[in-house]
């Protein structure tokens, strides 16, 4: 499979290692002088800032320079956690991401019931450094950790009859406080067609930056899908199902012209409120100018097969 | 005591509204803007256009309400502070976001509802701002409050402007949305009341009606 050279990036978008690190410093400094508590209520399981070991590097990462931790996990959309992009990390501490089952079911010869843990320890976790472009018009490059969604798909036997797969988010509002209010119908739901989810460049994601997926970043299992709009890559997942038909996705539910069931990273198609043409790079500065999108976010050679055929103007 | 008051008040109250202003530059500075400093700009700088607006169009309600004059002396400055922070939230959008690209520029302005609302809001405050004068608000006259009364339309198309850009969690413009309405129904009231007699005046004692009349 050829693998598409990332455009170069100036060396004033790249974010001084350094620099990051003493803010992971300082991040967890604080998070062990004011979580006590919630130390304490964890003890056994693994938490957030804790390295995944064995993970291994992968020829799908971009050579892109990553985003700075810091704002990776403090530039967040996940509603659940609240609607502004601070305060999925502010109320991160409301969920509990361990002890986590992950239910698969639907059109399959072996449905069953997974947890957490036993996923860290049956697949191999690679690092995936992805390019990720909000549908906001808006990117980032996160090193995600991780292994390809179609491993854990085949484990379940998928029938002949399943053509989606669908996943479900956690519904609680006690972990989720922003669920109390109808801001989207809860639970979040999500869903890809099966060649889709089978793709090797699509994951499930268990980490970044080498560790233990941040609360505020979707942990404790979360879809990452580098070639589709961020709100595709479902966080918190808890159930996964084949269907035959085509799932029911959130997005789409609330504004069908806005948001497609498909979601391709698409330069040709604007969101009817706003230019899909181009997108800020989180980190790059306050004066560095806007960078072009590309088709399927840069991974055309890789997906594009995958929608021959498909009039992606009206498959949006 | 009035004029001392509103001598003291005056420069606090401009004090004030340069705060966030300051804030914002201070935040600069120091890097705490988040992770997208480019839209933490744009989102501070237009909220407080829209709560010197509304700030604005709180003073004459409270001078029926309280009936004190003097807050009338506040009302230009709150007008000018939303012009201002009006025109901040603009060159933030032109100059870092849009990094002056006339092509986005202008297919933004043609092709995004939200934003040809927002820019006519500010082009409408570009004469309000421009007669503010003592001197052309005693020359223009009565032409001068036909004028300002843009003030409501500006206020309309700025809350819609915030309105139609939120995607899913629409409380907070709908806060300010809400806000406007009571402000504008305050002045409508007494028209809607005197209308509504005219039309039914059966349901009115006589008395009331007459001495309820307005000059």
């Amino acid at each position: 499979m050829l693998i598409r050279k990332p455009d170069p990036i100036t060396a004033a978008e790249i974010t001084d290692p350094e620099l990051w690190k003493q803010r992971r410093h300082f991040l967890r400094a604080s998070l062990v002088s004011a979580g006590g508590l919630l130390l304490a209520s964890q003890v056994a399981a693994r938490q957030a800032g804790e390295t995944i070991p064995g993970v291994s590097k992968s020829p799908f990462s971009t050579e892109e320079k990553p985003t700075s931790f810091e704002d990776i996990t403090s530039y967040n959309n996940f509603y659940e956690l609240g609607s502004d992009k601070q305060a999925p990390a502010k109320n991160a501490h409301f969920l509990k991401p361990r002890p986590w089952t992950i239910k698969v079911d639907g059109a399959c010869n072996a449905p069953g019931e997974i947890g957490i843990e036993d996923i860290l320890k049956r697949f191999p976790q690679e690092e995936r450094i992805y390019r990720l472009r909000c549908v906001e018009a808006w990117a980032m490059v996160i090193p995600w950790v991780g292994f390809p969604l179609g491993a854990l798909l085949q484990r379940f036997e998928p029938r002949a009859s399943a053509k989606y797969v669908a996943f479900t988010s956690l519904y609680d509002p006690e972990q989720m406080p922003e669920q109390r209010r109808p801001i989207l119908d809860w639970p979040y739901r999500e869903g890809l067609r099966l060649d889709e989810a089978m793709h090797p460049l699509c994951i499930l994601a268990t980490g970044l930056y080498g560790e233990i997926l941040p609360n505020q970043n979707g942990a404790p299992l979360r879809l990452v899908v580098p070639w589709k709009y961020g709100f595709k890559s479902i966080k918190s997942i808890v159930a996964i199902r084949f269907t035959e038909q085509q799932p029911l996705t959130t997005w789409s539910q609330l504004s069908p012209d806005e948001y497609g069931f498909y979601a391709n990273v698409n330069p040709a198609v604007d969101h009817p409120r706003w230019s899909q043409k181009s997108h800020r790079v989180i980190g790059a500065g306050l004066f560095a100018p806007k960078r072009p999108t590309q088709p399927f976010n840069g991974y055309a050679e890789q997906v594009a097969g995958l929608y021959a055929g498909l009039d992606l103007q009206r498959n949006f | 005591m009035e004029r001392l008051l509103i001598r003291i008040a005056k420069p606090l109250v401009f004090g004030l509204a340069l705060t966030p202003f300051f804030w914002l530059l201070w935040r600069l500075w120091t890097q705490d803007l988040g992770a997208n400093p480019i839209e933490e700009l744009s989102h501070r700088s237009g909220d407080w256009a829209l709560r010197m607006l509304l700030l604005t169009l709180t003073v004459t309600p409270l001078r029926l309400v309280t009936g004190w004059v003097g807050v009338m002396r506040f009302r230009r400055m709150l007008g000018l502070f939303a012009f201002f922070y009006a025109l901040l939230h603009a060159l933030v959008w032109l100059l870092l976001d849009q990094g002056l690209n006339w092509e986005a520029i202008l297919e933004d302005l043609a092709k995004r509802p939200y934003i040809m609302l927002g820019f006519s809001a500010l082009v409408l405050m570009l004469p309000l701002a421009l007669t503010s004068t003592r001197g052309l608000m005693r020359r223009l006259g009565r032409r001068w409050q036909t004028l300002h009364r843009l003030v409501y339309a500006i206020a309309i198309l700025g809350v819609l402007h915030y309105l139609w850009l939120v995607k899913a969690d629409i409380r907070e413009p709908l806060i300010y949305a809400l806000v406007l309405m009571l402000l504008l129904g305050v002045r409508l009231w007494p028209k809607v009341r005197t209308a509504w007699r005219a039309w039914n005046p059966a349901l009115f004692p006589q008395g009331v009606e007459i001495s309820s009349k307005r000059p």
